[in-house]
């Protein structure tokens, strides 16, 4: 892997970097009372001249240099000094930047305003709903009596406490029931499509979305919930957002944003058999650490992303929060419209030509710039499993867990804790651990491809008697389809649960849990502490990984299960 | 939202990196559809398996500034952890660098997020396990003062300052343009090729 920072713009030729925006509340314009003030301020000499206080201008990004990315910042600065210099080619290039990447396409078609030394005033397209961040957005705006902006723009879904049994209707937990019951009646009282139980495409809300078309190219799409990143694979830049500002969105179709710095991530060369996107994504995250991306959006690049199908972009795309990115995308292809085609909800014939030549204007333009590039190689890459308690603590199935020694102090401090909790130690190798859970199922793998994989490697096998195997389908159509393809029959005779549509084992914030104590392989995208509930053992795998385990008991590579091609 | 002034206080601290979200808040007590009550469980894992972490020790009681290492607040989106924090009474949180999706939150809620130098953020860590350690934060001068009698400026956008301080939040300033926002939704029709209806 190469990283390299992309050297920046010098803030401002005149030296007027250090001002102040100095906010002053306005005596007697504006209503909501913010006015910059002109010149005033700490004029350089002050620590905050890295360009906190910049103001903003069109051309530059440094106002997304803010505290949120603040290591970033500081390691910018050190490099910031002439023209945006792409480093990483033997030829020195230097280009000026008339040229765009995706992510300053979609940023400057949704500016709605920007105000010197304010944040951006940033169109949202597409807002989807859960029970779990929703509920109080919706007191908020009825607290102050403010309508719904667009409904035609909000799609609501219930995932995250909901049950996998066959009857979800019955929710034992009370909490659980209301919140489910407050966002059915939310959407009912201000008109806002919902996907109960009973509508058919009900699932994991970055699994319908897609599936519906309403993920589409060029869009701005926000939810409250950080796996938002899944949308990107479309070409859309979509990220995660906290409570209040779903709030912002239903009240007025906007939040308040400053631009994102933008780092290009480059797949080389072709996976290996037994090699996905979730191990190139979790190799990815392992080389730049949990807080690598952040204040970043990540476009993928590069041959084999262009070779992945829809459903492998969304893996990779979904986890890109796990490295601290904003966002992740992947410029739309041929792949992306032949997946839109026909959707329900994705432009018909009569607009589609004009549809595709808009998302085709997102690409990024041929040497646009970005402030940080990293390369994977994907050649040599092997599966990848976690051992620690977040998602950058992996290796490869041939390695061994890493030496204490060899880590910075922090790293290793994280390391030893880590280690305690999954019971395992430096220099172990993972392969033959055993497993007494599996679960293939999420919003990072549990679309129709990934149940494929698991079921051309469960056919003719059992799962070890030592092993719960839960298979939970991201969505009612994914369920649809394998019970048309037969896909339920290969998993029940093989002996694993196949379940209802939703989050599931991922979160533990349902029934499915992993029992205290109890050590699961899982092709969801967290391992922290607890994540799957209280005192679980997580390791992160692909579903190939997950189901090959599942059969062997332990953690094993899939390679030897799947049937030459 | 409640307006940020000083805040003097012990600090607590959680000397890891790398808090993440589920850590502040687990998933299994997000269930709620207030923004009460999540204090009782902040940190819930660690108070469950460590009886010497700094919230199960009596002296760090009315602590209102907590400090930790860096990328806190990682993982997921929800709110609940920046609620969890507030809700325990903490009122800012000192750190070498933050998640940008809990930052985000942490500005809607009146929970200052405080940017030092890793130097700085270890020392603080190291003094203040001795509770009597108090640390004074103020967001008008951008200072954070030590009992050594330092006194350590930080950065904050200035937008977020004054909202902190006068206790705005954004709701009020995107309504105020309204027009802005219907300009741009009109030019934008044409190359709407999305919508939700009949879903």
């Amino acid at each position: 892997m190469s990283v390299s920072a992309t050297k920046k713009k010098p803030e401002n030729a005149d030296g007027s970097k250090g001002r102040s925006a100095g906010f002053q509340p306005a005596s007697e314009s504006r209503s909501a009372g913010f006015q910059p003030a002109s010149e005033s301020g700490n004029a350089g000499g002050s620590p905050a001249s890295g360009g906190i206080n910049a103001a903003p201008t069109s051309e530059n990004v440094e106002c997304a240099k803010e505290v949120e990315c603040a290591k970033q910042v500081e390691s910018a600065k050190q490099v910031e000094t002439t023209k945006q210099v792409e480093s990483t080619g033997n030829s020195g290039m230097t280009t000026k930047s008339a040229t765009k990447n995706i992510v300053q396409k979609i940023w400057d078609a949704h500016v709605v305003k920007q105000m010197e030394g304010h944040p951006c005033v940033f169109a949202i397209d597409l807002m989807l709903l859960h029970e779990v961040t929703s509920a109080q957005a919706f007191q908020l705006i009825e607290s102050r009596n403010i309508q719904v902006f667009d409904p035609s723009r909000l799609l609501a879904t219930i995932d995250h406490s909901t049950p996998t049994r066959q009857n979800r209707w019955e929710i034992y937990d009370e909490a659980a029931r209301t919140q489910v019951e407050t966002l059915r009646n939310n959407c009912k009282k201000h008109n806002i499509p919902f996907l109960d139980f009973d509508s058919g495409k009900q699932g994991i809300v970055h699994v319908v979305g897609p599936e519906l078309g309403v993920t589409q190219p060029g869009m701005t799409i926000v939810c409250g919930d950080s796996h938002t990143s899944t949308h990107g694979a479309f070409g859309a830049l979509a990220f995660g957002v906290g409570t209040s500002e779903v709030a912002h969105v239903m009240a007025t179709g906007c939040l308040l944003q400053k631009q994102p710095h933008s780092m290009k991530v480059e797949f080389k060369g072709r996976f290996r058999k037994g090699v996905y996107a979730k191990d190139a994504i979790l190799k990815l995250i392992g080389e730049i650490g949990v807080g690598g991306a952040n204040g970043h959006v990540i476009e993928y690049v590069g041959e084999a992303v262009r070779a992945m199908s829809m459903e492998e972009r969304m893996t990779v795309c979904n986890m890109s929060i796990e490295c601290g990115a904003r966002a992740g995308l992947i410029a739309p292809d041929e792949t992306t419209f032949n997946y839109l085609k026909g959707r329900a909800h994705a432009p018909g014939a009569e607009k589609w030509d004009e549809a595709v030549a808009y998302w085709k204007s997102f690409a990024s333009d041929e040497n646009a710039q970005y402030d940080k590039v990293v390369t994977i190689d994907l050649d040599k890459l092997e599966p990848i499993v976690t051992w620690g308690t977040n998602p950058a603590q992996s290796v490869s199935l041939g390695e061994r867990i890493p030496k204490l020694e060899t880590m910075a102090a922090n790293e290793k401090a994280v390391a030893v804790r880590a280690l305690e909790y999954t019971k395992l130690k430096e220099q172990q190798v993972l392969e033959g651990t055993p497993v007494e859970w599996a679960f293939v199922g999420s919003c990072t793998n549990g679309r129709i491809e990934d149940l494929r994989i698991v079921a051309d490697i469960l056919k003719g096998r059992k799962v070890n008697p030592g092993v719960t195997m839960y298979v939970v389908p991201g969505s009612e159509a994914v369920m649809k389809r394998c019970q048309e393809e037969g896909l339920d029959e290969i998993f029940r005779a093989a002996g694993a649960d196949f379940r209802m549509p939703g989050c599931s084992m991922c979160l533990a914030m349902n029934d499915d849990q992993v029992p205290p104590g109890k050590r699961c392989i899982s092709s969801s995208n967290r391992n922290f502490v607890g994540r799957q509930g209280p005192d679980s053992i997580t390791h992160l795998a692909s579903p190939a990984t997950v189901a090959a385990s599942a059969i062997a008991g332990c953690i094993t590579s899939p390679a030897e299960f799947l049937k030459e091609a | 939202m409640e307006k940020v002034t000083t805040v003097k206080s012990k600090a607590m601290p959680v000397p890891m990196k790398d808090v993440d979200t589920d850590l502040i808040i687990p998933a299994q007590f997000l269930t709620s559809i207030s923004k009460d009550g999540y204090g009782q469980n902040l940190f819930r894992r660690l108070r469950d398996n460590d009886p010497n972490f700094p919230m199960n020790r009596k002296e760090f009681d009315g602590a209102t500034i907590l400090v930790t290492d860096s990328n806190f607040g990682c993982g997921s989106s929800r709110e609940h952890a920046v609620w969890a924090l507030t809700g325990a009474g903490f009122r800012v949180v000192i750190a070498k660098s933050f998640s940008d999706i809990f930052y985000n939150n942490s500005a809607k809620n009146a929970l200052l997020l405080v940017v030092l130098e890793d130097k700085v953020v270890d020392q603080i860590l190291q003094s203040s396990t001795n509770a009597d350690y108090e640390v004074t934060v103020d967001l008008e001068s951008q200072t954070v003062t030590l009992p050594d009698g330092s006194s350590h400026e930080f950065q904050y956008d200035q937008f977020r300052k004054h909202c902190m301080l006068n206790g705005l939040d954004d709701i009020e300033y995107i309504r105020s343009h309204a027009a802005d926002i219907q300009d741009f939704r009109k030019r934008q029709e044409q190359q709407r090729f999305m919508s939700t209806r009949g879903a």
